[in-house]
């Protein structure tokens, strides 16, 4: 029997955030409503612990009865949410307060749908992973029709919510088919019982557990609800539901299909490729049209996801590697790209469409400069740091022979790169339209270093790329 | 420096440059002055230190020199500089035409100096990045990051449909350069390193190299360009400034011939037996259509556009013709071609900065009032049509000497090109200089003032200069060159024992 004080070690992050969420709960309640700033410094300052602490972590083990894992890639991955939700909570506080929805319940949410993820990065078996995915996915919820008395937000989501519980039901079907034929709930257990000939069974229980994974992941063809939640939510809601959930999210997929599932692999590759071209050629070709920019890094996103699955798709160390790159990379240059979009705002009013970027470079050089380099880099052009997050995935699949993937790739990204290069052309080519007004430090701090990370990555890269490495290893 | 040899601070320099016009704050005309004197020092010292290692290559030996290497991302790719015979000269091109460019947009770019002059000197890094690397992504990362500067160049600083202009020029180039990313993934799955001395020495078992050599042909075809991957050239030479049209025909066009001569010809040897008749048709296609349709513009910088087009013909073909004459032909005319078009868009800046407009018909009788216009203009028409005493004419009489060896139907065509290239180029200049001066806007015109006078007389001695002294740069890459066919030679033979090795991988 593994001793108790030997678990909670393991999962100090988690305690670190639990106990902090509902300190602050409790703090909120007694205080009232004054205390918006210093409930977002705290939270900032729990999540920061937490990073900390998951860096000093080392070696793999299995606590709470094989429910929950401690391992090198799950660390990775918590580090790079709890980061996402670090930097959407400090670009959060400006917004809110302009907004008038400075609640300190915001914050809170946050903090627990972190937790969630961190209980769902971490989860070990199908019935951890459902609650950590809930956990996660409630506080989403709420957060996302935070803004309640704006009908866009509020549609957003009660959106959000109603496709949310389909597929936490289709994900709760899958499970229990699995569990059904496989016997057991761990991932150890199943991957045990699951080789060879699969029964049809334990095929529909893939495809539905792969299904709510799909939509977490907001892949083709469980993306509808991306565009609207998007653009309805809060900006700096939106700024997080594109960051944090979605690598916890695609961490959980990774870890299923990699420990459960590796007697079948051929069976859920089908699925990951066909899911991964969708969400590559919807990513590419829908975003074309789009005015609306929150709109746009929807799509963008949906894309994304797909070149990300690439790496997936080749089933191997090198696979899973690419991912965790490509996870960290885009991380990075989604929050400099939406610290940019935050930063629109014309005499007090947030502004969202493309056109109102027109002539940045001539009204803000530095902004102009940074948000252009993110834009090369999320079309992964070289020598910036998408190319190399691109190059890792896509050479994952050429190395599993998978060419056909791999061009289609390269085809979907040139198309992608016409609307980011749109993008571009509208801040450097355009007459200027009125100009910003003067952005909060932590705005302009978090869009200048995303810029020069992506920029810069390439003079130092060795580090990331083997901590990536590292990281992937622990799965295989 | 910091453990860097002289390749990095060759290629890195500029961005110095760069870093100091970052500095430089406000918009008036004395931080715009400083701008540009930082750009066209920090090219000059450039150029000097190109010519200081040119100096110190040897030409004697083939093999990769003044080479650097550091650990970079790991797992076989390696931050590796080196150059030979065949890589060098295109590094003193570049370098040399850099200050030429900064000298050019002296007086005609006048807004947003500070970027454009950022731009150029990072796209020189770039630029020379691509002909010094020894590794493949290293390669790809400075082929494909040109892009980024060329397209802002375009897009900021060009004519009325720049922005067509420049969004067909990234999509057209990025779309072939990501197919050679695959294969590029897939030549590193084979041989587990991207380092090009390697590669060099690995052979791909002949039906990998069939898929590998289209998938680099797709990238530098659409880059020298061979028809029919041209069309984004004219559009982008056209709405191009003037100091952007002659690093796009100075410098980047030669990047694909580079690239085929690096790559292509000695890493696939028979694939590119195997393609060689495929080149040649295209090439003598691309001779005579585009020459064709030189002669029916009317927009001088689109005629110039095309007949890139055509030279570049004659450049495949004397690469694909894997003869020493062949080859250190069509070196030597990439290298020419860079002097003349070059020039020759420096030619119609001249012009278009007075007028501002590209027409032909607009011109007419210049000679009256610009007589050392008109002498300047008539040496680089000359040359371009390649005749004997200028440096056109040797690139293409070696290209077809090579290349009769091969195949004398090939050259029988491509010689016609030739004979179009002087109806062309005779017929515009006509056009321009001679006849009356009729058009009374044209009365006032001035003749080259200083600055266009230093401009043009480098390229001016150096077209002369290489026509009736070709020793130097052939004598550069003579080694290379040999060196270059014999291996291929011998790898041809070695491909015909490797497939044992291709199938045993794919399980």
């Amino acid at each position: 029997m593994i001793p108790l004080n030997f678990a909670l070690a393991h999962s100090l992050p988690e305690l670190v955030l639990a106990i902090g969420a509902l300190g602050l709960v409790l703090a909120g309640a007694i205080r009232g409503r004054i205390s918006d700033w210093l409930v977002t410094e705290i939270a900032v300052g729990v999540l920061g612990l937490g990073i900390l602490v998951l860096l000093g972590g080392r070696g793999t083990a299995i606590v709470f009865g094989g429910a929950f894992v401690d391992d090198s890639f799950g660390r990775f991955m918590k580090i790079l949410s709890y980061a996402g939700s670090l930097v959407a909570l400090l670009m959060a506080q400006d917004f809110l307060v302009r907004e008038k929805i400075d609640k300190f319940e915001f914050p809170v949410l946050i903090l627990l749908a972190t937790l969630g993820m961190s209980l769902l990065i971490s989860a070990n078996g199908l019935i951890a992973l459902y609650l950590g995915l809930e956990l996660m996915s409630l506080s989403l919820y709420v957060v996302a029709a935070f803004h309640r008395d704006n009908s866009r937000a509020s549609e957003a989501g009660l959106k959000y919510f109603v496709l949310g519980a389909l597929s936490s039901g289709m994900l709760l079907y899958g499970a229990s088919l699995l569990y059904g034929f496989a016997g057991t709930v761990s991932f150890s257990g199943i991957a045990a019982s699951v080789r060879g000939a699969p029964s049809l069974g334990v095929i529909f229980g893939l495809v539905f557990l792969m299904a709510g994974l799909a939509f977490k992941i907001s892949a083709v063809p469980f993306h509808m609800w991306v565009p609207d939640v998007y653009e309805g939510a809060p900006t700096p809601v939106t700024a997080f539901f594109a960051s944090a959930p979605k690598i916890a999210a695609f961490a959980v997929t990774v870890r299923v299909v990699i420990t459960a599932f590796p007697g079948i692999a051929v069976q859920w590759q089908q699925i990951i490729i066909f899911v991964s071209i969708l969400s590559m050629a919807l990513g590419s070709f829908a975003a074309i049209g789009q005015t609306n920019i929150k709109r746009l890094m929807a799509y963008s996103s949906i894309g994304h996801v797909g070149f990300a699955l690439v790496g997936l798709a080749a089933d191997s160390a090198a696979g899973v590697a690419g991912v965790l790159f490509y996870m960290a990379i885009y991380l990075v240059m989604l929050l400099g790209t939406f610290a940019a979009i935050l930063s629109m705002r014309v005499n007090g009013r947030a502004v969202e469409n493309i056109s109102d970027l027109a002539g940045l470079a001539r009204n803000d050089g530095a902004m102009a400069f940074f948000l252009a380099m993110l834009m090369f880099s999320l079309a992964g052009i070289p020598p910036l740091a998408g190319f190399f997050a691109k190059f890792y995935v896509f050479y994952a699949a050429v190395e599993a022979h998978l060419y056909w993937l791999a061009v289609i790739g390269f085809v979907t990204s040139v198309v992608a790169a016409f609307y980011y290069l749109q993008i571009v052309k509208i801040i450097y080519f355009d007459e200027p339209a009125p100009s910003f007004d003067k952005a909060p430090a932590v705005l302009r701090a978090v869009l200048a270093l995303g810029g020069l990370a992506v920029l810069l990555l390439f003079a130092y890269p060795g580090p990331f790329v083997s901590a990536a490495e590292a990281a992937a290893k622990s799965l295989f | 420096m910091f453990g860097f040899g002289i390749l990095t601070c060759l290629v890195f320099l500029p961005l110095v440059g760069a870093a100091f016009i970052l500095t430089l704050r406000g918009e008036d005309e004395a931080t715009c002055s400083n701008a540009r004197w930082a750009a066209l020092v920090t090219t000059i010292v450039d150029f000097l230190l190109s010519v200081y290692v040119y100096a110190k290559l040897d030409p004697n030996s083939s093999a990769f020199q003044f080479v650097e290497e550091k650990h970079w991302f790991g797992g076989g790719l390696v931050y590796k500089m080196g150059v030979d015979g065949m890589s060098m000269p295109f590094v003193v091109l570049t370098t040399f035409l850099m200050p030429i460019a900064i000298a050019a947009s002296w007086k005609s770019i006048h807004v947003r100096v500070k970027e454009y002059m950022i731009a150029f000197l990072a796209l020189e890094t770039l630029m020379t990045g691509v002909f010094c690397s020894l590794d493949l992504v290293l390669f790809y990362l400075f082929f494909e990051g040109g892009l980024i500067p060329m397209f802002l160049i375009i897009g900021i600083w060009g004519g009325p449909r720049r922005v067509y202009a420049s969004f067909k020029f990234f999509l057209y180039t990025l779309l072939g350069s990501l197919l050679m990313l695959v294969a590029i993934m897939a030549m590193y799955g084979y041989a587990g390193t991207t380092d090009i001395s390697v590669l060099l020495k690995t052979t791909f078992p002949a039906s990998m190299q069939k898929w590998l050599w289209i998938a680099f042909f797709a990238s530098f075809a659409v880059k020298i360009p061979m028809w029919p991957f041209h069309t984004w050239l004219p559009d982008a030479h056209v709405e191009a400034p003037t100091a952007g049209s002659v690093i796009l025909a100075g410098v980047l066009l030669k990047m694909g011939g580079y690239g085929f001569l690096r790559f292509s010809l000695p890493m696939f040897p028979d694939a590119s037996a195997y393609f060689a008749p495929l080149i040649y048709a295209l090439s003598v296609i691309a001779i005579i259509y585009t020459s064709l349709v030189a002669l029916v513009q009317v927009d001088v910088k689109k005629l110039i556009a095309y007949s890139s087009v055509a030279h570049m013909g004659f450049v495949t073909i004397g690469l694909f013709s894997l003869t020493q004459q062949g080859i250190q032909g069509a070196i030597f005319q990439m290298i020419s071609h860079g002097l003349v078009s070059a020039a020759l868009f420096l030619c119609v800046g001249v012009i278009y900065d007075r007028m501002h407009t590209r027409e032909i018909a607009a011109y007419g009788g210049l000679v009256e009032r610009m007589p050392l216009y008109a002498v300047a203009f008539m040496l680089f028409t000359l040359a371009n049509i390649g005749l004997p005493g200028t440096s056109g004419f040797i690139g293409e009489f070696l290209t077809l000497i090579g290349a009769f060896r091969v195949n004398s139907w090939v050259v029988a065509l491509a010689a016609t090109g030739s004979i179009l290239s002087a109806a062309y180029a005779l017929y515009l200049y006509r056009r321009i200089i001679f006849g009356a001066l009729e058009k009374p806007s044209l009365k006032a015109i001035l003749d080259l003032s200083p600055r266009e006078i230093a401009v043009l007389a480098p390229l001016f001695v150096l077209t002369i200069y290489y026509g009736l002294q070709p020793g130097p740069i052939l004598d550069a890459t003579a080694t290379s060159v040999a060196q270059l066919i014999r291996s291929n030679g011998e790898m041809r033979t070695a491909a015909l024992v490797t497939p044992a090795r291709f199938e045993s991988m794919r399980e």
